[in-house]
């Protein structure tokens, strides 16, 4: 076995096209960003009965994927599984792009964007909100740290693992306060539920794997490195079971809520008659993006497989993220209890939701950042090893 | 029994300065004192203000209360695209079937001012707040268009302004990409006057909406909400609202 030896990207045409590629979709969502400020909220699909939108489902499933991605680096360094240990570097690296990503398009999306230094001046300690803010920049700063605590030369394991441990710690806490901030919301009846945190870090254990997979084969099939078949089926059984962690937290959320006669009206909507909600639920969110992976990685463990239910683990991922945010907001408040509004303003109702062009382009801007982010740090920091195939990877024993 | 928002000589010094700036530069400076209880010039902690709603009176067939909130605030105006998911309603009027008994009635919502506010809670910068005299507010100043507090009522009590507003009242500055909603007409409480809402349902002949002290145990609403039986609405949440139903 070789020692793992970092080196920075190279510049490919492959990887000059990507770069422009994401440019691109960064440009449209800048020029979406604008229209939108110039017009206002109006020209999107949002407005005042689904007050969140699109891409707060591209910003919260970055953010929560960005916690997961470092999980890789956590399982070298909290947890001493050696084979994750050449990949931690650009674990972390990726969990620090993704987060920007994801801040880019809920910054973006604010209707006062342009008062974010308030955001980050004055904070209100009641809000998790602001809680958030606080842990979402803590998070640079201490994975930041973890990045160079792993790439500065010399240094003792001891001081990685500190860093480690406060970058896995720190991370518990973000998805925590990522998921709180639906947990908490104790009007709404597709909320306030405190099992919202720990569903959440199943989320970003699953959907963070699935994202690291997928970006680190690509980059290394653009600068002709080998990623292990052996490694990668581990890792694909591995996000197995944070799948399969994320249907167990979904199903006791719902027989909860089914147990409880109050809530047997948002269940029904979700489970029953909610018609897109609903569809996504069984067939996007439990099917395909939960129980086939799991069948490929178990069942059929490979390398295509491994990939597939990674691309899979995303897309139940986005229409899990979407039930719970768009569809929390499309089932009404129950403001009367016991009566039927006869008359009102949009009272009782479902409430209808159709995504803008806007805030679709918002929303792949952000990954784009996420995705461009990675790309500049792997080209200018020695974060990716050259070489991963089996023979190579450290051996756990 | 009558609507007032009863003054005493102490009060109106107390509140001088809010006063003086309020007339000499009505409208421009009045949202800007917020942030915080600490520093809500005018508010007495003394008072909570609040409404207490009769059922009963209300017809269904009347939103004086609500034309002459929008004439009042200078909302309501539609932009081009508007929609009636994209207005703003800083108060609606609802008329509501009881499903066991089949009885109607009619109320007007609007931002309930709750003791412990969910929108003041979640509100990451404090633009979202509650006076020392228990009103609601938004600090246009402060407010970043994050639309927490809208997920968090449970009234839907507030509205994003998702375009340009025209036709703006001098009583309460509005600004695309923030939030707003019912103040309970603090431009005109801190003179000493009752919300608009209260005097043209008055005007009208309803009289449904009583507005006054609940902490001055003589007030109108305070012996109406002692010797009548009245409700909060979400009384389950234990936010105890400032407004109170009755008959509803």
């Amino acid at each position: 076995m070789d020692r793992t030896i970092y080196r920075e990207l190279k510049a490919t045409p492959s990887v000059w096209m990507a770069a422009i590629l994401l440019l691109a979709f960064i440009g449209a969502a800048g020029l979406s960003v604008l229209t939108i400020e110039h017009h206002g909220h109006i020209i999107t699909g949002m407005n005042n009965q689904i007050v969140w939108g699109l891409p707060h489902v591209f910003a919260i499933f970055l953010i929560v994927a960005a916690s997961g991605a470092l999980n890789v680096a956590s399982i070298a360094s909290v947890f001493g599984k050696k084979a994750y240990k050449p990949m931690s570097r650009f674990s972390a690296l990726l969990s620090i792009a993704l987060l920007l990503g994801g801040l880019a398009v809920l910054v973006l999306d604010l209707g006062r964007p342009d008062r974010l230094l308030i955001a980050m001046t004055t904070y209100n300690f009641t809000s998790i909100f602001a809680w958030n803010m606080l842990l979402y920049n803590g998070f640079f700063v201490i994975v930041g740290v973890y990045i160079a605590v792993q790439m500065i030369k010399g240094l003792s394991p001891k001081v990685v693992k500190t860093a480690g441990i406060a970058a896995f710690v720190w991370r518990l806490a973000l998805t925590t306060g990522t998921g709180s901030i639906f947990g908490w919301l104790v009007a709404r009846p597709g909320y306030d539920a405190a099992i919202m945190a720990p569903l959440f870090i199943a989320m970003s254990f699953a959907f963070g794997l699935a994202a690291f997979l997928l970006i680190t084969l690509t980059l290394f099939k653009m600068s002709d490195r080998n990623f292990g078949d052996v490694l990668l089926k581990r890792m694909g059984s591995l996000m197995g079971v944070f799948v399969g962690a994320v249907l167990y937290f979904t199903a006791v959320q719902h027989l909860t809520n089914i147990y409880a006669t109050e809530h047997a009206g948002v269940e029904r909507f979700f489970l029953l008659e909610g018609g897109v909600y609903t569809t996504l639920f069984w067939l996007v969110q439990v099917i395909l993006g939960g129980l086939i992976p799991m069948a490929l990685v178990f069942l059929r463990p490979s390398r295509t497989s491994t990939i597939w239910a990674s691309i899979l683990v995303i897309i139940g991922g986005f229409a899990q993220l979407y039930i719970i945010i768009i569809g929390g907001q499309a089932y009404p408040l129950d403001i009367f209890p016991g009566y039927e509004v006869l008359e009102g303003f949009n009272e009782g109702v479902i409430n209808a939701y159709t995504p803008s062009l806007y805030e679709l382009a918002l929303g792949l801007g952000g990954v784009a950042v996420a995705l461009f982010v990675a790309g500049i740090g792997a080209k200018i920091l020695r974060v990716l090893p050259t070489n991963l195939s089996d023979a190579n990877v450290p051996d756990d024993s | 029994m009558s609507n007032r928002a009863e003054l005493t000589r102490r009060d109106i010094l107390k509140s001088g300065a809010a006063v003086a700036t309020i007339t000499l530069a009505s409208g421009v400076t009045l949202m800007a004192f917020g942030g915080s209880d600490a520093n809500a010039t005018g508010a007495d902690a003394g008072k909570r203000w609040g409404l207490l709603i009769d059922a009963n009176k209300c017809a269904a067939d009347c939103s004086d209360c609500v034309t002459a909130c929008k004439t009042e605030n200078g909302w309501g105006s539609h932009g081009e695209h508007a929609s009636p998911e994209t207005d703003v309603a800083w108060i609606r009027k609802v008329t509501l079937k009881d499903k066991q008994t089949g009885r109607t009635v009619s109320a007007p919502i609007m931002c309930q001012h709750c003791e412990t506010p969910p929108c003041v809670d979640v509100c990451p910068t404090g633009a979202s707040m509650k006076r020392a005299d228990g009103i609601v507010l938004v600090d246009k100043h402060a407010c970043i268009g994050c639309r927490y507090c809208m997920m968090a009522c449970p009234f839907k009590a507030r509205s994003f302004v998702h375009e340009d507003v025209t036709d703006q009242s001098v009583n309460a500055p509005r600004g695309k990409g923030t939030v707003e909603s019912c103040t309970l007409c603090v431009h005109r409480i801190d003179k000493g006057r009752i919300p608009a809402c209260v005097e043209s349902c008055e005007a009208a002949g309803h009289s449904a909406i009583l507005f006054g002290d609940l902490k001055d145990p003589d007030s109108a609403i305070s012996k109406a909400l002692l010797n009548y039986p009245s409700i909060a609405l979400r009384a389950d949440l234990g936010l105890n609202p400032g407004v109170r139903y009755q008959n509803l």
